[in-house]
């Protein structure tokens, strides 16, 4: 099914769209079934990515990526999900927490160090902010740093990290001391894969998003050397608001996995509905289908907006973490309803594992949990409101 | 080597396709364009020979309307170096016709082979690169699965019933590409910004002609329903008695 390009866009938009349509589903939608079924990380898809510059899309060429745009890296995000959520949650993880932070908040030599190598993709990055007591409220973080001679002893667990084990990066914030205040100083770092003291927990096994690889990581006696403190030393304490302000971008492309989801649901749930009759008519004709389908289309209209909205104003450097927030409430809750519908419309049938939509609904609830879940979106919203009207 | 592949604006081969109200033509409304099938497969067997130096250019070329400068870009995105559209002003215009007018630009643009898919998926008449050839008075061989590029000849290979035929046949020429020649690539997002930049030039093409005219089209009937001749081995004999004597297919 066409999705309607808005007319204030740019070629390159269409064209990336043409392209990662293609490249999903020649290569992602035959194999989305099996993949789901065996939780399998699809670590060759990846490196197809790779080779089509998909890894680095909103990251300079001068630092291995594609150059483009932040609208481009949703769209992108966006049609992965349209026929695999995973596969979209994975290229999320990796560019908007895992790569953005070393590429906004690194210094001149972090960046030369690792942006280049993830945004051509090979690299994969994750990001590590969870913790078994620190979720939501994630300045609960326990992990600590303590300065060791040159460099930083780390010890501590993180949970539910995206991509896992396959990461040859992973950003984490640490405990570094305490703040004037009383408050715990929080501080970003790099960790390379292999390095020793790195150890993963068993995948997770999932509701939703089955093949994308989810860990526990355990730092045991972890040695960084000071030049993995992301930004560098005048950067220590800062590391709270930089994984802020990531999750902020990260935001968009959980709003963008869930329109993939919910248009996915409608691309499956319209043509159903035109071929199956009952009571000697097409479903799609019947009055309770006819309005579901009509409100999923809304939805997916709605939150394709919002979504892109809240990408413009960051690619214009414009003020954004509000609408980051909004887009991304509205759309996992509206990918919800879709997917929900999909179901519904698809009747039994939309029950079983083959016709997909089953699938998009248990990946569309992730959505509303992970980078904030919907509660802390409402708590963000509410609270720049309150700044707004200036009380 | 100088390469011109023509490539023609198709409907999705997945898009439902729809009889506009003139019982002639598509209906364009809510059909998504694309490069036909066959042309993709052209023009990866074109940008394969300028990877492995055997060509300095590839120009892809396409008679059809403004919109066909999103194909034309995204070929663009693929590899091809400049693109050239001649903007169909409208009009019935038969394959001779369109022939003619791309022999002409071909030939404008010095293109030592022409290259084309073997068919067009929308109109299915097979007849415009042989057109085009005859018009150039040049060689032309269809099919090809197989090309390798030799010293002003092109090896090429064509299957033929129960086997593969190899045949050389002299620049300049033109050769029209079979399923099996190449794999399309997917565009890169390097390539779409690259795209941004190469040359693609619109100019109108010559006024339409057609000795050949469209009467009218018409959707293939509706399949019959599916049958279920029985269950388990018993039924294997009538099904596989049906696929050969009805169905064709074995
Ligand atoms: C598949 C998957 C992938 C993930 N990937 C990553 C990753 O790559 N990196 C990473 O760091 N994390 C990742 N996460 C973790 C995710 O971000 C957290 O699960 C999420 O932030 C919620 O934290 P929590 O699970 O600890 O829930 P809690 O914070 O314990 O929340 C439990 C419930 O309480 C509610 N709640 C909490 N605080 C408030 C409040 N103040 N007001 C109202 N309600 C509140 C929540 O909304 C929720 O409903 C991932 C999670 C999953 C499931």
């Amino acid at each position: 099914m066409n999705v309607d390009d808005f007319p204030w866009m740019e070629e390159h938009h269409r064209m990336i769209r043409e392209a990662v349509r293609g490249f999903a589903a020649g290569e992602v939608a035959p194999r989305a079934v099996a993949l789901d079924a065996s939780c399998e990380f699809p670590l060759d898809l990846f490196g197809k990515m790779a080779e089509l510059g998909f890894l680095g899309i909103p990251i300079p060429e001068e630092l291995g990526g594609a150059g483009m745009d932040t609208l481009a890296y949703v769209i992108a995000v966006e049609e992965l999900a349209r026929v695999d959520g995973s596969l979209a949650l994975g290229l999320a993880a990796h560019t908007s927490l895992g790569t953005y932070p070393i590429y906004a908040f690194g210094t001149e030599e972090q960046r030369r160090r690792w942006v280049p190598r993830l945004a051509s993709g090979k690299g994969i990055a994750a990001f590590a902010l969870t913790e078994p007591d620190a979720g939501s409220d994630a300045q609960g973080t326990r992990t600590t740093a303590v300065q060791d001679g040159d460099g930083w002893l780390v010890n501590g667990t993180k949970f539910y990290c995206t991509n896992g084990t396959h990461a040859s990066t992973i950003v984490f914030t640490a405990v570094t001391g305490t703040a004037p205040g009383g408050k715990k100083e929080i501080s970003a770092f790099v960790v390379e894969k292999g390095t020793p003291g790195l150890k993963y927990g068993a995948k997770e096994v999932k509701l939703g998003m089955r093949s994308s690889d989810t860990r526990v990581l355990h730092f045991e006696d972890m040695r960084l050397p000071a030049g993995n403190l992301l930004g560098g030393p005048e950067s220590r304490g800062a590391g709270f608001k930089k994984f802020m302000l990531t999750l902020d971008g990260g935001r968009i492309s959980v709003g963008a996995i869930s329109v993939g989801l919910a248009q996915g649901a409608l691309d499956r749930a319209v043509p159903y509905s035109r071929q199956r009759e009952a009571f000697g008519q097409a479903i799609g004709d019947l009055g309770g289908i006819s309005a579901r389908l009509a409100d999923m289309a809304v939805d997916v209209h709605a939150a394709r907006l919002m979504v892109y909205d809240a990408a413009l104003r960051k690619d214009r450097g414009l003020p954004f973490a509000k609408q980051a927030s909004m887009a991304k409430l509205f759309a996992s809750e509206a990918g919800m309803r879709a997917t929900d519908s999909a179901i519904q419309v698809l009747g039994g049938y939309g029950f079983t594992r083959e016709y997909e939509v089953e699938r998009m609904y248990r990946d569309a609830k992730l959505c509303e949990i992970g980078e904030g879940t919907s509660e802390i979106q409402r708590l963000v919203i509410a609270r720049s409101l309150s700044k707004e009207f200036g009380s | 080597m100088k390469i011109a592949v023509c490539i023609k604006r198709v409907p999705d081969t997945t898009a439902k396709v729809r009889i506009a109200a003139d019982g002639k033509t598509v209906d364009p409304a809510g059909v998504e364009w694309v490069i036909g099938p066959y042309e993709e497969i052209a023009l990866e067997a074109a940008l394969k020979l300028k990877e492995a130096g055997k060509a300095e250019k590839v120009t892809v070329l396409c008679l059809g309307p403004k919109e066909a400068t999103k194909e034309l870009r995204t070929a663009l995105a693929m590899g091809a170096d400049d693109a050239v559209l001649l903007v169909d002003g409208g009009g019935e215009r038969d394959a001779a016709a369109v022939a003619g007018a791309l022999a002409a630009e071909a030939k404008g643009l010095g293109a030592d082979l022409l290259l084309f898919g073997w068919k067009a998926i929308d109109t299915d008449q097979a007849s415009v690169p042989h057109l085009a050839a005859a018009i150039l008075e040049r060689p032309c061989v269809s099919f090809v699965t197989k090309l390798e590029a030799g010293d002003g000849r092109l090896l090429c290979h064509r299957e033929v019933e129960g086997g593969t035929e190899a045949l050389e046949v002299p620049l300049p020429c033109v050769l029209t590409a079979q399923k099996g020649l190449a794999e399309p690539r997917y565009a890169s997002l390097k390539g779409i910004m690259a795209a941004k930049k190469k040359p693609l030039v619109e100019k109108p093409a010559p006024a339409a002609a057609a000795a050949v005219r469209t009467e009218r089209l018409s959707l293939p009937p509706e399949r019959p329903p599916g049958r279920i001749l029985g269950q388990g081995v018993d039924a294997v004999p009538e099904l596989v008695r049906l696929l050969r004597d009805e169905a064709k297919l074995l």
